[in-house]
């Protein structure tokens, strides 16, 4: 058994040491965020944060996170309370199929708790890694920078939101 | 809004959903066949003629709204809802969508050819208007007052007196269960609530916050893990394979072999694969494939036996051309590159396949996969579930297929099949290579007196209908052979998708080459042949102008006579800042593109500036402008999102995608072998202007944006460096060449 902190939560895992985080996520606690993409470690749609890091869970091992914590999307908010980065992506509308786009969440929200105003350049640089293929990478851009805006401004009442667009 | 479907969809399996209750009392299913179809309905109208086939409204008012095309991430899911809604005046909330499922909703083929809204969203449109008049017509009967005097409003008829009758009190004795008529009674544009509104996405909010969204996400219960080993070529045959020690792996719990087809299968999912790397590990196959010579790609295609036809002659003796020009420009095979390898779920319980999956088409695959199981149609149902974007055909049949004949083998379980990023790559059925030859002349005038175009190319659809266009039927003992390709017809075509030009030029002759025999395994690509041809036809167009001494987009309005087409390359141009005789900064160039795709959907026009740089070679899209013409806009942000799209992916097929082989394998079997755009070469803007129509019918605009982005990139490279390159992908080793030659 291993012991796994995932969104504030413990969990007792059965699974083999050597199984990558995603499939603990996505089989075991039954998490539907992180995804499968390549495997390899190549296209970030399967990042989740570990202890405030981006990590890509499909090339992470179980027995490597144990005892840390781990949070996905589905720990950042709900549809009904969603975080900042999940506004701004609802209000950018920055999606077509959206397989990549938890991945590249994840990615974002890291970037965001450590720096609270990315320049452009240093937000292309920390999605670099992260492949969509539906082409939403301007809308991506935007929904990042509004998330920025929208954390630095937390007290933001909903009442004041944006409409989209 | 952000209604968890597959959970409905389960629901409805188990027999105790709502949705199934009210299906049973409408007592219609989308299949019935109808006596005989009003003449002149849109085509989606015509196969499915009953309303309540697109149409159902429930005793307590629950509104449905079905469609036979598949939503993958193109949005029209919303934007059914809004025309629904709209037509229907209930709120955009009050309804429902239900896609694509061989047990509930019309066939509609296949979910490609930018047909989504033209053919599924016109028959809603017409369906949900004959729906109200309908319920109109039955209040007045009911309240015993002229229908003029009635009007409708949130789900209601209300009479001038204040009397309300709800939808859902007018709709008994299957008041909806009628044929459609030809003509609707359709709102005023002037009067839209819904359609024409930036609605935001229903699928969007479950996406960002980790809800079950893709077929990926499907856990039923008892649900185990498969995993493929497939052939490392084509036509490879596994002549040995000893399973003993993989059948007492960890979670293995079964082995299934059927000639060439190789599944393991595993209560957890790490177990599969640890078990299919295992089997992959014993099994030996002799490999029989001859794959082309990659570097002589263009010529091999060029002596291939092809039936060649003329699908445009024109000829007007008084005009005789003077300079004239040659060029041939070619496309390597390429790949749709879904970011989620294909999956499906497949359970086979009392005598009947149930089969999720992110098909196109439910109705073809379910055709295909009855044959492969050799099974009646009506004992499968094939559902769709949105999967990870697939572009046109990817490998989402073939898992299906892999599911089906898994579950077979393992009945009352429910078997979710995955593919690994490496047989996605190299199984999924690529975009076909292709050539084009183009020679012009210029009359005294500086306009076009004579055009030739020639296209070789493969069919651009081996779509499954037939079991033999799987693969797991393909590698089944009991063998289904490849069916032989056909080319698709005009006017849509294929690899002569828009290979007659829209410019009216007066000596014109356009010839496609089609090659039946399909050395790579090929299949539909978004805008298929559309994105070659008019890659082709608008550089040929810049070289033409610049021959003649002319401003690019000048050039172009010179020989278009489509008033729609010219307000949409005035836009782009006004959009971008064009000028004749203008100067781009230094190392930079400007290009312009236009088509109509297919030459009777949505127009499009793109204005790019590309940066090269001349020690590496490297371009960079830095600005696109881009104007399109859809018709009636039902939703202008989801309009806007799919050209976005289309030019940010078509840039990346453009300057960085060919599909790598040797004499026997695949070799781009995964993101370092297969390059695509990355966040550092995404352009600083894109701007999307959007000519509406009002009233007038919906174009097909998911494709519109392939190849005028890809000419317009090509275009503003030979801008920028003064070298025309004319072979794809306008590659960083290319251009370093071409800018050292």
């Amino acid at each position: 058994m291993t012991t796994l902190k995932v969104n504030g939560q413990e969990h007792q895992i059965a699974a083999e040491g050597d199984t990558p985080l995603l499939y603990v996520l996505r089989d075991e606690l039954k998490l539907n965020a992180a995804k499968f993409g390549c495997g390899l470690g190549q296209c970030g749609a399967c990042t989740v944060i570990v202890d405030g890091k981006a990590v890509l869970s499909c090339v992470t091992p179980l027995l490597l996170v144990e005892g840390k914590q781990v949070t996905t999307l589905e720990g950042l908010g709900t549809v009904q309370a969603p975080a900042p980065i999940q506004r701004a992506f609802m209000e950018e509308q920055a999606a077509q199929c959206g397989y990549c786009i938890a991945g590249m969440m994840m990615r974002a929200q890291a970037l965001l708790q450590r720096n609270s105003k990315p320049t452009d350049a240093e937000i292309r640089g920390e999605l670099a890694l992260h492949l969509c293929r539906c082409g939403t990478h301007t809308r991506i851009l935007r929904a990042v920078r509004r998330a920025a805006h929208l954390m630095d401004t937390a007290e933001l009442s909903p009442a004041n939101q944006e409409s989209v667009r | 809004m952000n209604a968890p479907i597959i959970l409905d969809r389960r629901r409805v399996l188990a027999g105790s959903g709502a949705l199934i209750v009210s299906f049973s009392l409408g007592g219609a299913f989308a299949q019935e066949k109808p006596a005989a179809p009003a003449p002149n309905l849109p085509p989606s109208l015509k196969t499915a003629p009953f309303l309540d086939s697109w149409i159902r409204i429930d005793a307590n008012g629950t509104i449905t709204a079905f469609t036979g095309k598949a939503e993958l991430g193109q949005g029209f899911k919303t934007a059914f809802q809004q025309i629904a809604a709209e037509q229907l005046d209930v709120p955009f909330a009050s309804l429902q969508v239900v896609t694509a499922d061989t047990a509930l909703t019309a066939n509609e083929g296949y979910t490609s050819g930018s047909h989504s809204m033209q053919d599924s969203g016109t028959a809603i449109l017409h369906a949900a208007a004959q729906v109200r008049a309908l319920l109109l017509g039955e209040a007045a009967k009911r309240l015993e007052l002229p229908v003029e005097t009635l009007r409708t409003e949130n789900g209601a008829v209300i009479a001038a007196d204040g009397r309300r009758l709800g939808y859902g009190e007018l709709v008994a004795n299957d008041v909806l269960h009628l044929q459609a008529q030809p003509d609707s009674p359709l709102k005023d544009p002037a009067t839209f609530k819904v359609m024409g509104e930036s609605v935001p996405r229903v699928d969007i909010p479950a996406k960002v916050t980790g809800g079950a969204a893709y077929v990926q996400d499907m856990r039923l219960p008892g649900m185990v893990h498969a995993r493929l080993v497939r052939p490392p070529s084509y036509g490879a045959q596994l002549i040995e394979c000893d399973v003993a020690a993989v059948e007492t792996m960890p979670g293995v719990v079964k082995v299934v072999r059927d000639g060439n087809f190789l599944a393991v299968v595993a209560t957890r999912e790490f177990q599969a694969i640890k078990a299919m790397d295992a089997l992959a590990g014993v099994a030996k196959w002799q490999e029989n494939a001859q794959l082309p010579k990659q570097d002589e790609l263009p010529s091999m295609l060029m002596a291939m036996p092809s039936r060649d036809s003329i699908i445009l002659q024109k000829s007007d003796p008084k005009v005789v051309g003077q300079k004239a020009i040659e060029a041939t420009y070619t496309r390597p095979y390429q790949s749709h590159g879904s970011i989620g390898p294909s999956c499906a779920v497949a359970q086979f319980a009392d005598g009947k396949m149930t089969v999720w999956s992110h098909t196109q088409g439910v109705y073809p695959d379910r055709q295909a996969i009855a044959e492969m199981l050799r099974m009646p149609p009506a004992d499968v149902r094939v559902i769709h579930v949105e999967g990870s974007g697939c572009y046109g055909h990817n490998g989402a049949d073939d898992a299906a297929a892999d599911a089906a004949l898994i579950a077979r083998a393992l009945p009352d379980s429910p078997v979710r099949v995955q593919w690994m990023r490496e047989q996605e790559h190299a199984w999924e059925p690529f975009g076909p290579a292709m050539v084009t030859k183009l020679k012009a002349s210029l009359d005294g005038h500086g306009k076009v007196a004579d055009w030739h175009f020639e296209v070789w190319s493969n069919t651009h659809s081996m779509r499954p209908g037939g079991a033999g266009c799987l693969l797991a039927a393909q590698h089944m003992a009991q063998a289904m052979p490849v069916p032989p390709a056909k080319p698709i017809p005009l006017p849509e075509g294929g690899g002569d998708r828009n290979a007659i030009p829209i410019y009216s030029f007066p000596n014109a002759q356009v010839v496609h080459h089609f090659i039946p025999d399909m050395p790579v395994r090929i299949s539909a690509m978004r805008a298929l042949g559309a994105y070659h041809n008019v890659f082709s036809i608008e550089s040929f167009m810049d070289e033409l102008a610049a021959l003649a001494g002319r401003d690019p987009v000048e050039f172009r309005l010179k020989h278009l006579d489509d008033a729609r087409g010219r307000d949409v390359i005035a836009k782009a141009a006004e959009g971008f800042g064009w000028l004749r005789g203008q100067t781009p900064p230094r190392d930079r160039g400007f290009g312009f593109a236009f088509a109509r795709y297919k030459n009777l959907a949505a127009y499009c026009a793109v204005a790019s500036e590309v940066e090269v740089n001349r020690e590496t070679g490297r371009a960079r899209l830095v600005r696109a402008v881009a104007a399109v013409d859809s018709g009636q806009v039902v939703n202008p942000d989801g309009l806007i999102n799919q050209i976005e799209g289309a030019i940010l992916q078509s840039t990346s097929w453009t300057l960085y995608e060919s599909v790598s082989f040797d004499d026997k394998r695949i070799t781009s079997i995964d993101w370092q072998t297969y390059p695509i755009l990355r966040f550092d070469a995404v352009p600083d803007s894109i701007h999307v202007h959007i000519i509406n129509r009002p009233g007038l019918p919906f174009l097909g605009s998911g494709e519109t944006g392939q190849g005028p982005a890809a000419a317009s990139i090509a275009n503003a490279i030979a801008n920028a460096t003064g070298k025309r390159l004319r072979d794809l992908p306008l590659s960083r080793k290319r251009i370093k060449d071409a800018i050292d030659a």
